[in-house]
């Protein structure tokens, strides 16, 4: 199954972090990275521009396109990053996610993707 | 006639001895309990329709099993659902083909299913009655009156959960033995749940007739068996049947409520006792103390009482003292400062009681109050005793228990 970790965090705190502390924090996600890839259960990961960067987009029923400024929605963790992993079942991927460095300094959320149906 | 009521007759008792069994075996394989529900209840109408007929098979449960099967096929190909479960489902055929051929080698995965129920991703609250349903079988509508829940919000949450079960890919597996400390708890809170829910203490002060102790019991004794090296499984188990054991002293012959203290140790399980403290024993071997051996514990001062004429309340307060700094739960702040209280008098537990106060939860709950009354009538304060008298009765949800307390207030001196 394919599963997306979700990394919320406090954006802010990387502002104020000093330069040796985020430099330890890009290794371990190196690292994580590195770990899957060797495990094969690498599938995609990104981490996002801060939510400052974000645009909504929404179409109204009769067709206009609102274009808004801002996130989705102003909460204290921010959605920073995800992987996309692929894992055998939930406790595979409740694994990856608590080796993911973002569960020790926030919150990483775990949804199992959509399968698409194939005919039996 | 007859050929119908004996096929009838095997179809129900297939039903009753082998649905968990089988729910459990074809879940494990397919990882979709609610499509294996529908395909066993299919299977067991099947057979309510051909046994008469074609006469009872060697083999119900493998009969059973692989229709079953092919029912989950079916469905498969109808809603055409993903490769995984073709994949799973290809596996589970050649399974029921070989347990078809030699019957009695059906996998037990009841604990494998267990575990899955009691997955730390599965809202804690439904844990216990998602057990219920799964392994036992039993239906939406008697788990949801024990639980106190109504029928369609129980089902909805059961569906739900059994949905996330498979959406999510919760493994229907025992988990390997490095993870099984930590999952294990899960389990044998929700066994534990099953047992005392409905009581407002399962310790022995709440006499209500319980809906599922036995079913409690048979789930413990099941994990039990299996994690013969986790002391807190065996510590449930003797817990459990401590309490059990008690069940015919919770009331008089015309059915008013006993207290645990006022019980008469005859009517006790004897049989029970012996085999709580045996797995007591064989627990406190590991070196491991945990909630389940310190309340097992608990329950084996009190019993003591059949040989000593009163429990060791030094005692059994120093093993609150210890699952009071284990659980920091309001409930066993109470029963430390009751046992506070007989040990070093009524001033000490309501010292105490006063403590476990602080929790505002304890506020509406009946036994607090019930226990404050008892303090406070010890401690000379009859007007305050009456008060907290009212305000326990106020609460109470069972009748005996309800006159039990108003016989108390009422024989208060003024």
């Amino acid at each position: 199954m394919e599963y997306l970790l979700q990394i919320y965090g406090d954006e802010t705190i990387w502002a104020r972090m000093p330069a040796e502390e985020s430099d330890r924090i890009a290794g371990a996600y190196m690292a994580f990275t590195k770990a899957l890839r060797d495990a094969g259960a690498y599938v995609d990961g990104n981490r996002l521009q801060s939510t400052s960067t974000a645009t909504k987009v929404r179409v109204t029923p009769d067709g206009k396109t609102e274009v808004l400024d801002g996130p989705y929605a102003d909460t204290k963790e921010q959605l920073g990053g995800y992987y996309v992993i692929e894992a055998p079942d939930l406790d595979a991927a409740i694994q990856w996610a608590a080796r993911c460095p973002a569960s020790s300094y926030g919150t990483v959320e775990v949804r199992p993707v959509f399968e698409l149906s194939v005919p039996a | 006639m007859t050929e119908a009521r004996a096929a009838g007759g095997a179809a129900e008792r297939a039903a009753r001895e082998s649905y968990g069994k089988l729910l459990a075996y074809l879940a494990a394989r397919c990882g979709d309990i609610n499509a294996a529900e529908d395909a066993l209840a299919d299977a067991f109408a099947a057979a309510l329709e051909h046994w008469p007929a074609d006469g009872v098979p060697r083999t119900p449960e493998a009969w059973l099993l692989v229709t079953a099967r092919r029912r989950l096929f079916d469905g498969a190909r109808r809603e055409q659902r993903t490769q995984r479960l073709h994949e799973h489902l290809t596996r589970a055929a050649n399974d029921a083909q070989r347990a078809f051929d030699r019957p009695g080698e059906i996998a037990d995965e009841r604990l494998a299913s267990m575990f899955a129920c009691a997955h730390p991703a599965i809202p804690a609250a439904i844990r216990g009655p998602l057990i219920l349903q799964v392994v036992l079988g039993l239906d939406a509508a008697r788990i949801a009156s024990a639980f106190l829940i109504s029928p369609a919000t129980m089902g909805q949450r059961l569906v739900r959960a059994k949905r996330k079960i498979a959406a999510a890919g919760i493994p229907l597996r025992v988990p390997p033995v490095e993870e099984l400390p930590g999952r294990l708890d899960a389990v044998l809170s929700a066994i534990y749940a099953i047992f005392s829910e409905g009581w407002d203490d399962p310790a022995g002060v709440d006499p209500r007739a319980r809906g599922f102790a036995s079913e409690a019991l048979w789930l413990g004794r099941l994990v039990a068996d299996a994690c013969t090296e986790e002391p807190e499984a065996i510590g449930l188990l003797a817990l459990m049947l401590h309490a059990h054991a008690r069940r015919r002293a919770r009331r008089d012959p015309s059915g008013a409520y006993v207290p645990l203290d006022e019980q008469e140790p005859t009517l006790w399980d004897a049989g029970a006792i012996d085999e709580a403290e045996s797995l007591l024993l064989r627990a406190a071997r590991a070196k491991r103390p945990g909630r389940f051996q310190l309340e097992a514990a608990i329950q084996s001062a009190h019993a003591a009482r059949r040989f000593r004429g009163t429990p060791d309340w030094r005692a059994i307060a120093a093993l609150y003292d210890e699952l009071l700094r284990l659980t920091g739960s309001p409930v066993v702040a109470l029963n430390r400062a009751v046992a506070i209280g007989n040990a070093a008098g009524a001033q000490a537990g309501l010292v105490a009681l006063a403590a476990a106060a602080e929790d505002r939860r304890l506020l509406d709950y009946q036994p607090y109050w019930a226990a404050l009354a008892e303090l406070r009538a010890r401690n000379g304060e009859p007007d305050e005793a009456r008060a907290a008298y009212a305000n326990a009765i106020g609460l109470c949800i069972d009748p005996s228990a309800r006159r039990y307390l108003a016989g108390r207030a009422d024989r208060l001196k003024t």
